[in-house]
């Protein structure tokens, strides 16, 4: 069920093996243009991670000569070793790891348990649950009014929770796991309540251990989302002890291009070096690149399956 | 056995939901019929179903508390607010907050700095994913459209401040783009400190990093398309071209309809955190829209009613622009969110 949304879309192959027409000058034509094009843009797509790589392993004078582009110039490792040895950097990774798992555990929890309850057709109040999620899709309190709450109201100033709890559930990774939910085969759960199993067991040992697909990619989602993010601690936390690692990416940036800083971290506004920033970049995406290749297979069949039907 | 799995099978349907009692085993049919009485009331379903409500419980106030208590925050955008004072405000203002910005030169700067941005964002962003879509579901080895897919989506997953960080390198007058200049003889660009050019270092990031993610619901939505499709109109005598305009595009119209309705909605509140990131004072002229000012002026500069002020407004639209599109659409096309 999971299976081939990949394999499904070569309608192009599958046309043209059924009638074995001889393509036409101008299908060659544009076959050759697509995959130029194709190939051109993928180039174009990787080449900053690349220029990423060569900075990080360059000295600084080569790149301010504009010598850097494919290949390290003037080779050296002494600016991981620059990165790797502050304890800031170390504190605030160690920061983002927490606060990624902590932050995707309630959110995957409270998301799989509201989608799989507003996915049951027969659930009183069904849309009511529905519509004031979906709602919240279109209209927002706004930055201030959040800003207040959780200062003012439920006093998150410098604690994990301003960070973990108010982006815990994505309206819209709830209504891919919804409709994924609702796509269940009915029999496999009816069959197992009539072996009596509750609600509870129905979900936990039938309806999670088969939706693997779903539930590694919102996982995945989620964990992205948590890593990569940096506005809730820009917002919400003063103690830099407490910063995951992309505010100390952000402070290294926003001091190296010299922008005017109003938050109050106008000590900042050093010049960084381009490799110090790449190091420190590179370091960032690192858990990223790392389970990209092996989790993309399910992430594609995964939004594909909570989406075709709408 | 053939009886049980019919009442079974009426429950799950949805056709009656006091019927699924009896899925739950409260037994043969003849009591069935007892229940349909009063299968309407919130006490029937909560008894049913009172395990599944308890799921519903947590996310509920979640929403409510991080979601509604906002929405309900937006009170002080009428209200005088105090920092340390009460968080619903002191005392009435009624429209005042709203006449300070909209009687604001700066204010109408930024609104539209956020419309400009918006809209080209929304002309050239929008179409770019249905085309490289297109592009791509031509492709015929299955293993070079796996290599392009897995090569575009990548940006995607990147952190803000690490696009940021790109975009500061690669414009850098040491950076990619000026030696590709200087190689033509271009004098070497300042871009982050040319207001001009800030929309097109943004617009090209933005692309650059949302793209080839942008494919992945039209090439799911691709693969709903039925092949017969094309072979009647192959034997109709329609060429590539054709069957694209009259079978792939049509096909894929209710995807369209959908985002295209999601991003009209979200244009006023073009990205954020990357325009914060990537501006600086010397370029607001261009690069400073309604939420970044909204956020200088609430969240730095403390006056809160004011900015709350703007944000509401600028929600506001967003959401008229939401409902007017979507009514547009069902009318027009007939797809529609709702």
């Amino acid at each position: 069920m999971v299976t081939d949304f990949d394999t499904a879309p070569d309608i192009a192959h599958v046309r043209s093996s059924l009638t074995q027409i001889k393509p036409t000058p101008g299908t060659v034509a544009f076959r050759v243009f697509n995959t130029i094009f194709l190939t051109l843009l993928s180039l174009v797509t990787i080449y900053p991670f690349v220029n990423l790589v060569a900075k990080a392993f360059s000295s600084d004078g080569e790149i301010a000569a504009g010598h850097v582009n494919l290949w390290p110039r003037g080779f050296t490792t002494t600016t991981f070793h620059f990165v790797l040895t502050d304890p800031m950097f170390w504190l605030n990774y160690r920061n983002t790891l927490v606060y990624t798992v902590l932050g995707t555990v309630i959110a995957m929890a409270i998301t799989t348990t509201f989608a799989y309850a507003i996915s049951r057709p027969n659930l009183r109040g069904r849309g009511f649950f529905v519509g004031i999620a979906v709602f919240t899709m279109f209209f927002g309190g706004g930055l201030i009014p959040n800003y207040i709450l959780v200062t003012q109201w439920l006093h998150m100033r410098n604690t994990i929770w301003a960070i973990v709890l108010p982006g815990a559930l994505s309206v819209f990774n709830l209504l891919v796991m919804k409709s994924f939910f609702e796509n269940f085969p009915t029999e496999l759960e009816e069959a197992a309540s009539l072996d009596g199993l509750s609600t509870y067991g129905v979900f936990f040992r039938v309806v999670m251990p088969l939706s693997k697909a779903v539930l590694a990619t919102m996982t995945l989602f989620y964990a992205v989302g948590a890593w990569n993010s940096w506005f809730g601690a820009f917002l919400y936390l003063d103690d830099k002890t407490k910063f995951p690692v992309m505010m100390y990416l952000r402070n290294l940036i926003a001091g190296a291009t010299g922008s005017v800083d109003i938050a109050g971290n106008a000590n900042d506004a050093v010049q960084i070096g381009q490799n110090i920033q790449s190091v420190t970049m590179l370091l960032t995406v690192l858990p990223i690149v790392c389970v990209y290749p092996f989790v993309q297979k399910y992430f594609v069949s995964g939004v594909m399956l909570g989406s075709v039907k709408g | 056995m053939a009886h049980q799995n019919e009442v079974v099978d009426l429950a799950t349907t949805g056709v009656s939901s006091g019927t699924s009692l009896a899925a739950a085993g409260a037994g043969p049919g003849h009591r069935v019929e007892q229940k349909l009485r009063n299968t309407n009331t919130w006490g029937t379903a909560l008894r049913r179903d009172w395990r599944l409500y308890t799921f519903v419980v947590v996310p509920i106030l979640f929403l409510l508390v991080f979601r509604y208590a906002p929405m309900f925050g937006n009170i002080i955008a009428f209200r005088k607010f105090r920092p340390g004072g009460s968080p619903l405000g002191e005392e009435w203002s009624g429209f005042h907050y709203f006449e300070m910005f909209l009687t604001n030169g700066q204010f109408w700067t930024v609104f539209w700095n956020t419309v400009i941005l918006g809209g080209l964002w929304l002309l050239i962003g929008f179409p770019l994913p249905i085309i490289l879509a297109l592009l791509l579901n031509e492709v015929r080895s299955r293993k070079f459209k796996r290599t392009v897919q897995t090569v575009t989506y990548l940006p995607h997953f990147l952190s803000i401040v690490i696009v940021a960080g790109i975009v500061f390198q690669l414009t850098n007058a040491d950076g990619t783009i000026n030696q590709i200049l200087h190689f033509f003889h271009v004098e070497p660009i300042t871009f982050m400190q040319k207001p001009e050019w800030f929309r097109s270092v943004y617009i090209v990031s933005e692309a650059w990093q949302t793209v080839g993610w942008g494919t992945i619901l039209y090439l799911a939505a691709l693969t709903t398309i039925d092949d017969q499709l094309y072979e009647a109109a192959r034997i109709d005598g329609a060429n590539r071209w054709k069957q694209t305009w009259h079978i792939t595009l049509p096909g894929i119209r209710p995807t369209i309809m959908v985002l295209l309705i999601l991003n009209i909605g979200s244009f006023m509140a073009v990205g954020f955190e990357k325009v914060y990131l990537l501006q600086n004072p010397t370029i607001y002229s261009t690069a400073d829209v309604i939420t970044t000012y909204l956020f200088r002026v609430g969240v730095n500069s403390g006056q809160y009613s004011y900015a709350t002020a703007i944000g509401l407004f600028e929600a506001v639209i967003g959401l008229v622009l939401v409902l007017s599109a979507n009514f547009t659409s069902r009318r027009l096309v007939g797809s529609s969110l709702w």
